[in-house]
């Protein structure tokens, strides 16, 4: 018994642990039912996207596949979607940018007001999106800058920043640096070192910065309501239409993001996971 | 080749006061944009709540003043909002944590074993952010309205009497509430928990412990970093979200949060001051309380 233990591969051992005499099966019990719970809204909104509705998708009225083939009839939701797409992008290359050069520069060098930079980093993520989204407002009414998309972009790369910091900062830690003095050694310059072996490296990271920031981008609200102006977004949209009723093409939209998110994610994940797999049984 | 060699000894000779001119660069233009976005309209925020209106002015129109009174006036006018808010956030909060735990339990820790299960039931946990906010709260106010089977259901089993609702009232806010933010507690704590080394827990039972002492002296010290990050980012959208306490979404008259009122008075009623001087309370309180709880419990070291 003892000896098993110490001997045994900690932690990915097969041995049951004490499960608290709530029997084997309560946790995966509750698991499964905790799971099925938080994808009922999914699968509401993906049902009522084939909802036969004439102006407001609430009662069933029977199955059909127009809303799905005409997207577009609905037009203001089309645009409101657009316009999503191009926010989320510009915004996304923007953040990434200046958060992959903030998380270089935080790991690797040393510099004075670190713990300041730090904290103006945090702020943005310890406030709340009002919070945010009114004072923008205020500093673009005070100085007199007309809302729209412009303000918008603004609004969504200042709260990606922070998050694209956080998520890159963890990937360039993990890179050994006698990687880069290695090409430094072998004579190649700064921008070499940096085009050939960092970035490939660190690339996997800034992927998962820009995804987290257009998944951010693209499904902000409160922010984006208070520095909208008259320009409108998917979730802009979704807001001013629930009083009155939301077509079922919103439903067809958010259910072909949410199904091309989620094959996105579980390729690679399924895809990671026997690679690593595929690496253990080699070696 | 020789040209370079030299280049690049000349860079190592100088190579402090270079990388730190190289840290500058990198620095300076993200650094700048969130000092330009994030400071300075903190700062147009506190001069716009001391606002006072315009003589003679329209409505909307503000000038520059020391009107400290705007602060008394909306913690007086709008204090049973601002308690609700803080209410509604602590009970959502707890409720994800209690939901929260066993399930990060299970992924964390008993389906170790299994890498693909883990992260197949981690990608179910965050699917609710791949499908717009605001519709997975409509779709909740749709099977919580009065004419949903679920609900016909609980009446039918008496566990709601014939004339009750849901939509509109505290429950449905704080279930809203609680279901948009469970993911920001689940992850940190799976997060935690799956670094929790379970031979500490084995050592417990070994030691005679009952199931109940080990998790209540072990496992729950060993993941208290990931309980302070799940809380903190449970608590702080919640207490300022407007969406599930809207009237449109989960809400009624009587839940109006601190979010809907800085809303109403910004986007609607132009009330700038106001909004501007409840949007730095909200903020101010946020800070105290998040100081104090993770003073309180020992993690200091978030970022």
């Amino acid at each position: 018994m003892l000896a098993e233990a110490i001997t045994a591969p900690q932690p990915r051992n097969r041995r049951q642990l004490p499960s608290f005499g709530l029997g084997k099966w309560l946790l995966p019990l509750y698991t499964t039912l905790a799971l099925l719970f938080l994808l009922i809204p999914i699968a509401y909104t993906f049902v009522f996207s084939f909802n036969d509705s004439v102006k407001s998708n609430i009662s069933w009225r029977g199955f059909t596949f127009d809303n799905w083939t005409g997207v577009c009839k609905a037009q203001d939701v089309c645009e409101a979607f657009g316009n999503s797409i191009l926010i989320a992008f510009v915004a996304t290359v923007a953040a990434t940018t200046l958060g992959t050069m903030i998380a270089i520069a935080l790991v690797r060098y040393r510099f004075r007001f670190r713990s300041s930079i730090s904290l103006l980093l945090f702020l943005p993520m310890a406030t709340p999106e009002v919070v945010l989204g009114a004072g923008l407002a205020a500093q673009f009414l005070g100085a007199g800058i007309p809302k729209g998309l412009g303000t918008i972009i603004i609004a969504h790369t200042m709260f990606c920043i922070s998050f694209v910091v956080v998520t890159v900062k963890a990937r360039v830690s993990s890179i050994d640096p006698a990687l880069e003095e290695a090409g430094r050694d072998l004579y190649g310059s700064p921008a070499q070192v940096f085009w050939r072996i960092t970035f490939p490296l660190l690339l996997p990271g800034i992927v998962a910065a820009a995804l987290l920031s257009f998944a951010l981008s693209f499904d902000d609200f409160i922010i984006t309501n208070f520095n909208s102006g008259a320009a409108t977004t998917f979730p802009k949209f979704v807001y001013v239409a629930a009083s009155r009723g939301i077509p079922a093409e919103a439903n067809v939209i958010a259910s072909a993001v949410f199904i091309l998110a989620i094959t996105l994610v579980i390729t690679t994940q399924v895809s990671s996971t026997l690679r690593a797999r595929r690496l253990a049984a080699k070696s | 080749m020789a040209f370079s060699a030299f280049a690049t000894a000349t860079a190592t000779e100088q190579a402090p006061r270079r990388a730190s001119k190289v840290a500058l660069l990198l620095l300076l233009p993200g650094i700048a944009y969130l000092m330009l976005f994030f400071l300075v309209p903190l700062f147009s925020l506190v001069i716009t709540s001391l606002q006072a209106p315009a003589e003679f002015g329209d409505i909307g129109e503000f000038d520059n003043a020391f009107r400290w009174e705007n602060y008394t006036t909306v913690i007086g006018q709008y204090s049973a909002q601002i308690l609700r808010s803080f209410l509604y956030a602590v009970l959502a909060t707890i409720f994800a944590l209690l939901f929260s735990y066993p399930l990060a339990y299970f992924i964390g820790v008993r389906a170790r074993p299994y890498p693909l299960l883990q992260k197949l039931i981690l990608v179910m946990v965050i699917a609710p952010f791949f499908i717009s906010f605001l519709l997975r709260t409509l779709a909740w106010k749709q099977i919580l309205s009065d004419e949903s089977p679920v609900v016909a259901g609980l009446k039918a089993l008496s566990l709601l009497a014939p004339d009750a609702f849901l939509t509109g009232t505290p429950f449905a806010v704080v279930f809203g509430l609680t279901y948009n933010f469970i993911p920001f507690m689940t992850l940190p704590l799976y997060a935690s928990l799956e670094r929790l080394d379970t031979r500490y827990l084995e050592a417990g039972s070994d030691l005679y412990s009952t199931p109940f002492t080990t998790f209540r002296t072990v496992t729950i010290p060993l993941s208290m970093p990931g309980i302070v990050s799940g809380v903190l980012l449970t608590f702080i959208p919640a207490a300022g979200d407007y969406v599930n306490a809207s009237r449109e979404f989960l809400g009624g008259t009587g839940t109006t949060m601190i979010g809907n009122v800085i809303e109403s008075n910004f986007l609607i009623s132009l009330n700038y001051p106001a909004a501007a001087s409840l949007s730095i309370i909200l903020m101010a309180v946020i800070l105290v309380l998040v100081t104090a709880y993770v003073k309180r419990s020992g993690t200091e070291d978030l970022l």
